[in-house]
């Protein structure tokens, strides 16, 4: 889900730049508001386990490969304008360092995965979760059904960034400039690859972290939940 | 014990299993993600490389490439894997010295933190 320079025009990069800039300012103005201080570790945790989560490519036995991004179970545990720096910073992080998505498509890198999953998956959770007390089963569920469903929004709106860019770019004799894929391809392929595995992975990740904070620190899923924004 | 100190072994877990993501794609023959391969991949499967892929694809050369250490790309599962690792744990110091950095910008004066919690 890392979009490489090269495959987004200066169109669609530049634009999710622009988008991202005030989602980053929002961010960090929220955060340094309502985060207490014994949250701000958490931060960090967060990042480290997004980043090396990433690393774990998941094959599909002679096709291609991806990964959970660990986005929704950041958002439960800090709110999801705390969770948007935490992936930015991850992602960022993967970019200049490891070239693991382009320099150019930070800014859309960052909307899909660190405002799109981030927020879906959030507002999902509490949807999902209702009333129910932090301890509760039904609260596992729903950071699963959470991170599945907005993972797979965070593949579409990527496949739609890919797939708008031979609209949007042609060389005279009709090639395209940037990715080659139109939607027709880049929709079905990255939606079909995520709904049918990497969805799983996000789902379980999220879930068991969940059930594992319940047990061993229901405070922290609380912590959480006096935040209102 | 506290919380943050049994996650961070849970991440440390993570870091020393990490290599997984680079094994068990070779052993199942699973190739790029989608829309993240190298120009030549690209020409093998639409027969071209477009033009302002190829020349925006080589914009940033980053210090460890795709996780693993320039020069050593041919050496084998084992090397790439320890290079793997080693990307694990320097991602891993990198974020956690960008949020001591971030800390003391996000966080009132009081609330200087660190990352043991």
């Amino acid at each position: 889900m890392h979009i490489p320079d090269g495959y987004l025009g200066p169109a669609t990069s530049g634009v999710m730049y622009a988008v991202m800039l005030p989602i980053w300012t929002a961010a960090s103005r929220i955060a340094k508001r309502t985060l207490k201080a014994k949250q701000v570790p958490l931060l960090a945790i967060s990042a480290a386990f997004s980043f090396v989560i990433m690393m774990f490519n998941v094959p599909i036995p002679g096709g291609t490969t991806g990964h959970a991004v660990g986005a929704v179970l950041t958002a439960i545990l800090l709110g999801p304008w705390a969770a948007c720096i935490v992936v930015t910073v991850a992602l960022v992080v993967q970019a200049l360092l490891f070239g693991d998505g382009g320099i150019t498509a930070i800014g859309a890198n960052c909307f899909n995965m660190a405002f799109v999953e981030v927020f879906a998956g959030y507002y999902l959770y509490k949807l999902i979760s209702g009333s129910s007390p932090v301890i509760f089963r039904r609260r596992v569920i729903a950071a699963g059904a959470a991170g599945y469903i907005a993972l797979n929004i965070a593949a579409l709106t990527t496949a739609v960034m890919f797939g708008i860019q031979p609209l949007l770019h042609r060389a005279p004799g009709g090639e395209s400039l940037y990715c080659p894929y139109g939607l027709n391809v880049a929709v079905p392929v990255m939606l079909g690859e995520h709904l049918l595995i990497f969805g799983w992975v996000e789902a379980a990740i999220t879930a068991s972290v969940i059930k594992y904070l319940q047990k061993q620190d229901p405070g922290l899923l609380e912590a959480q939940e006096e935040v209102s924004i | 014990m506290r919380t943050t100190i049994k996650l961070w072994i849970g991440v440390g877990i993570l870091i020393l299993l990490s290599p997984l993501g680079l094994a068990l794609p070779e052993h199942f023959k699973a190739g790029d993600a989608w829309g993240e391969w190298g120009t030549d991949a690209v020409k093998e499967l639409t027969g071209y490389v477009p033009q302002g892929l190829e020349r925006l694809s080589g914009l940033w050369s980053a210090p460890i490439p795709d996780y693993a250490f320039k020069g050593w790309e041919e050496r084998g599962l084992g090397t790439l894997s320890f290079a793997y690792l080693a990307s694990a744990i320097i991602g891993t110091i990198a974020i956690i010295l960008l949020f001591l950095l971030l800390g003391k910008l996000l966080g009132r004066e009081s609330d200087d933190w660190d990352p043991r919690g």
